[in-house]
């Protein structure tokens, strides 16, 4: 298990070196100034030199790229911008502030929408995909696998503004979504997320109902599920601890880019709920031509994927015996 | 084939399994009795399609309730399976009966290790503590011959060779000594040098516990070795049945014939063509009138008025031996010394 | 077969997969010895079993004859050819010789196209136009297979398995090969159905006068279809020799054990000869040292686990009769029909 996470954390900065790599190229290599932008209007030459050298664009790319890097580790000072703490993902000069630090200042609000949700569709999805199994073929299943089918063809944007419309404009049983820590006051924050929370899980709920369902009733052909009724065991028994068992890798498999996907940002979620996430931030970012903090979000974002990957292979080994990690 | 005075240990009557499918409903079991006595081994012998494996889940109450209609008789020790609730079959599913499957692999879990698969099923049955489970698990797995059992009850089934697999999943099958053994096509996905050491363990442990076995098979060659009553099946019914040696030496059925002269043997004559079967097993949708097995059959037209086609031959059982066909004895006794006489032409 | 170049002639033939792994570069780190140095040869017209347990490289070896896997060492050559790394080209005229059949019907045949064109793809792949059309010729071969040629038309789903077999006889006739590798051409099929397929083959075999390799594990096919019969165990060869010298004076312990093993629908007075071989086989990963049966074997002594016993006819073969063991058997005096068994009983 040592091995094989020092190998797979390994190939993960791999990973995220040749994203930002990638990343940091395309950005630098737009024909967009920062430096010009951050001169203002009454921009001299010498000006322009002295924010250029400041800023670090006046070296060639892949300097500035080493320069980034080391600054994760050592942190960076940015002249008269001010001094950028470990781990330095950049300076916004959009902003004025470090990249990381205003994205950590945004990822609670965006933990907390996506670990809700998460809990949301994956308790929903999942029971009803387990129903559907269990009563395979009967009305409770056809009921499921519509609701599903509709679920999953709905996309939160339509959703989403339907929901603030009737459920808080005109109906008003749900208050304008808004973001309270959870360690400040509990119940303002649940009563806050609640509405995205629902609007979310409905999109991502219908994935998990079939693939349970689909999962289940495949688990429950198997002749060790057979074998396990034939030892006498009882149906529930034979459903939960055999068949689930076997269903549960391709679902932890979804989950876990689900989860990755979402930390990296519910770009339209908080955009329609008007809540200040990470995804925001990333809209924000690219309307602002804020080169830094795009390149921020994005190495954030893929960390948080590969970071999810790896322990939804972790969670893999645990639920099967028969895969060997190294 | 059992005594006459006392109830047999299995006995089951007039056995009708139908399915309903898409394509409509599928006669798998068709009018199947038979009866077996504790200690006894039974071979069912048949190719696909025949209701062989049916038959047997059925007597385990393993089938898909939803789609399946049942008629007849299954009583087990005294007890109709057939009306008993899910809950009492529970309680005698692994404990007074049992079943070992053809792959072992599939059919033991993958997610369990070996000692817990077969101690569950011993704490289910005997309320044992974990303790006395895993002991009992190590006991059972020794007694089949798995090496270090102290060791490998702790291995998970993919970490076993195929051999042992079965061996594990025999352990499992018998932890709770049943009295009814159903081994459906146990040795089949195993190699030969395995398979005799598989079958040798069978009838060991059959020795040492008197279990009425019933073991289904394609291979005939199984059943010299195993039964010690045969029983052939062909689209669902019963065509013949009676003691290994009747039914391997005098065969009275013409499939049985032809599943004979169809296996090449290790000492037989090479240079002469296989005396096949023609023709494919019977479809169960739409299964052949009269006798199923009568569009194979090389002697169809020595039954007069086209019989075969009409009707149903029934099986007359005396002493535990008969066969399901309308050939006359003497017709039999001509028509199938002739038929093995062309073999060695 | 030894006067003239045999058709095939098989000699040190390996192939070792390899297994990757390592960290942080990845490298080899072992091999599946599959098949580990086979010598044999196929004459023209002849049929050759491949007989063992699963595992013993005979599917493999089926594979490196008809090049669908690149030998790791050794030589293949046919008609004194050596094809063993030919490219594409080179081969392209040999492929159309040897053609293969392969176990399950049901995965081997395509289920989107009709049998015609099934049977006519190889035709029309090696720009093959036969006298009357290819159409002509694929009902000629639905006919010899024993399927109604009206059946041109039909998709493998319409057939049993035992007629999908006849399909990928079929399809491996249409080039006029002169090999053909079986492997484990009967296994999928009920019993009725198997013998109905020996049949064919052996028809084909005898009429058009194709040489065959038989891979099977069933040894009473084997012997049923095979002239002469190599049993492999563990990648190597054990013995070889023509069926009646092998079934009848078995000289490899391993041979005779497997035989013994066979159970078969007899019920004789006579009990046969029991030989019980004791645990599997070992992994071919890491093959035991020495003679790879020894493991199992009731003989072996130090000598098995250091010194590889060559295939040699031992004293008391017959020519042509190899066996590959320190202490062989003792020879039966009578080349009886069966090993301890009485000769009446079988007839």
């Amino acid at each position: 298990m040592l091995r094989f996470l020092v190998r797979r954390v390994f190939g993960a900065m791999v990973i995220l070196l040749i994203i930002s790599a990638v990343t940091f190229w395309l950005f630098y290599a737009v024909p967009r100034d920062p430096a010009m932008m951050s001169c203002g209007k009454n921009c001299t030459p010498e000006n322009l030199e002295q924010i250029r050298k400041n800023l670090g664009i006046d070296e060639s790319i892949i300097m500035q790229y080493w320069h980034w890097l080391a600054g994760i580790f050592t942190g960076r000072d940015y002249g008269g911008y001010g001094y950028c703490d470990a781990p330095c993902l950049g300076y916004s000069f959009a902003n004025n502030e470090p990249v990381f630090g205003t994205i950590m200042n945004r990822m609670p609000l965006t933990l907390s929408l996506a670990f809700g949700s998460a809990a949301f569709f994956l308790v929903i999805g999942v029971g009803a995909g387990m129903l559907a199994a269990l009563k395979q073929g009967k009305f409770l299943d056809k009921f499921a696998s519509s609701v599903s089918l509709l679920g999953s063809s709905l996309q939160i944007y339509f959703v989403g503004y339907i929901a603030m419309f009737f459920l808080v404009s005109q109906l008003g049983i749900f208050s304008q979504p808004s973001y309270t820590p959870l360690t400040e006051n509990p119940a303002a924050w649940v009563s806050g997320l609640l509405l995205p929370w629902l609007v979310l899980s409905i999109i991502f709920t219908a994935n998990y109902t079939r693939m349970t369902r689909s999962q289940m009733v495949e688990q429950l052909s198997e002749d060790y599920v057979r074998t396990a009724r034939a030892k006498g065991l009882s149906r529930a028994n034979v459903f939960f601890r055999f068949a689930w068992r076997g269903a549960m890798g391709p679902i932890v498999t979804l989950f876990g880019i689900d989860l990755g996907t979402l930390i990296g940002g519910a770009i339209i979620t908080e955009s329609v709920f008007s809540l200040q996430g990470v995804g925001r931030l990333a809209v924000q970012a690219v309307d602002q031509s804020d080169l830094p903090m795009q390149l921020g979000v994005t190495v954030l974002a893929a960390g948080a994927i590969v970071f999810f990957n790896i322990v939804v292979d972790a969670v893999y080994a645990l639920i099967d015996p028969r895969i060997r990690l190294a | 084939m059992t005594s006459t005075d006392q109830q047999p240990f299995l006995s089951v009557k007039d056995l009708r399994v139908h399915f309903s499918t898409e394509d409509g409903i599928v006669k798998a079991v068709d009018g199947l009795s038979f009866d077996l006595a504790k200690g006894r081994t039974l071979g069912i012998v048949g190719e696909s399609g025949s209701g062989k494996s049916v038959t047997n889940l059925t007597i385990l109450g393993l089938h898909d309730r939803r789609s399946t209609a049942i008629e007849g008789e299954i009583v087990l020790d005294g007890k109709d399976l057939l009306t008993a609730s899910e809950r009492e079959l529970e309680r005698l599913r692994g404990n007074k009966m049992s079943m070992i499957f053809q792959d072992a692999l599939a059919s033991l879990s993958p997610y369990h290790t070996v000692g817990r698969q077969i101690g569950e099923t011993y704490r289910k049955h005997t309320g044992a503590s974990k303790k006395e489970a895993r002991d009992r698990a190590v006991e059972m797995l020794r007694r089949v011959g798995i090496p270090q059992p102290d060791v490998r009850v702790d291995d998970y089934p993919h970490q076993f060779s195929g051999g042992m697999r079965q061996r594990a999943m025999i352990a499992m099958a018998l932890v709770c000594d049943p009295e009814l053994l159903i081994a459906d096509e146990p040795t089949t996905a195993l190699d030969v040098t395995v398979q005799a050491q598989i079958m040798d363990l069978l009838k060991d442990l059959q020795q040492e516990f008197g279990t009425a076995i019933i073991f289904i098979t394609h291979d005939l060659g199984v059943i010299a070795d195993i039964a010690d009553d045969v029983l052939v099946m062909y689209g669902g019914r019963c065509v013949e049945r009676g003691t290994k040696e009747e039914v391997l030496r005098d065969p009275q059925h013409p499939y049985t014939l032809g599943l004979m002269s169809s296996m090449p043997s290790l000492d037989g004559p090479v240079d002469v063509p296989l005396s096949p079967i023609p023709g494919s097993p019977p479809s169960l949708l739409n299964p052949p009138s009269g006798c199923r097995f009568h569009p194979r059959c090389a002697f169809a037209e020595q039954v007069p008025g086209g019989r075969c086609a009409t009707e149903r031959p029934l099986l007359e059982v005396v002493d535990g031996r008969g066969s399901a066909c309308h050939l006359t004895p003497a017709q039999r006794r001509e028509l199938f010394a002739d038929y093995a006489g062309t073999r060695h032409n | 077969m030894s006067n003239a170049t045999p058709l095939l002639d098989v000699s040190g033939l390996t192939k070792h997969f390899p297994i990757k792994g390592g960290f942080p570069i990845p490298r080899t780190v072992g091999a599946v010895r599959a098949v580990d140095g086979l010598d044999f040869q196929v004459g023209e017209g002849e049929s050759l079993g491949l007989v063992g347990e699963s595992g013993c490289g005979k599917s493999t070896t089926g594979r490196l004859i008809t090049r669908l896997l690149e030998p790791t060492g050794g030589k293949v050559a046919y008609r004194g050819q050596d094809i063993t790394h030919a490219g594409r080209k080179q081969l392209a005229p040999i492929r159309s010789e040897i053609q293969m059949i392969f176990q399950d019907p049901y995965a081997s045949l395509n289920p989107r196209q009709t049998v015609g064109k099934i049977i006519s793809g190889p035709m029309e792949i090696n720009g093959i136009n036969p006298a009357g059309g290819r159409e002509k010729r694929v009902r000629e071969l639905l006919e010899i297979v024993g399927l109604n040629p009206e059946h041109y038309n039909r998709f493998p789903h319409e057939f049993s398995g035992g007629q999908r077999q006849r399909i990928g006889v079929a399809r491996a006739l249409s080039l006029e090969p002169k090999l053909i590798v079986a492997d484990e051409p009967v296994s999928a099929l009920d019993v009725s159905i198997q013998a109905q397929v020996v049949n064919l083959l052996q028809k084909v075999q005898q009429d058009l006068g194709i040489a065959f390799v038989f891979i099977a594990h069933d040894l009473a096919v084997v012997r049923h279809f095979s002239q002469r019969v190599a049993v492999m165990y563990l990648g190597k060869i054990m013995e070889i020799a023509d069926r009646d010298d092998l079934y009848g004076n078995p000289r490899h312990p391993y041979t005779r054990a497997l035989l013994s093993a066979v159970p078969e629908a007899t019920v004789d007075d006579t009990p046969r000869e029991r030989i019980r071989l004791v645990g599997d086989v070992p992994s071919p990963i890491n093959p035991p040292s020495g003679c790879r049966f020894r493991t199992r074997c009731w003989k072996a002594t130090e000598k098995c686990a250091t010194e590889v016993p060559p295939l040699v006819q031992v004293e008391g073969n017959r020519p042509g009769h190899l066996t590959a063991c320190h202490y062989p058997e003792t020879p039966e005096t009578v080349p009886g029909p069966r090993l301890a068994k009485n000769p009446e009983a079988a007839a």
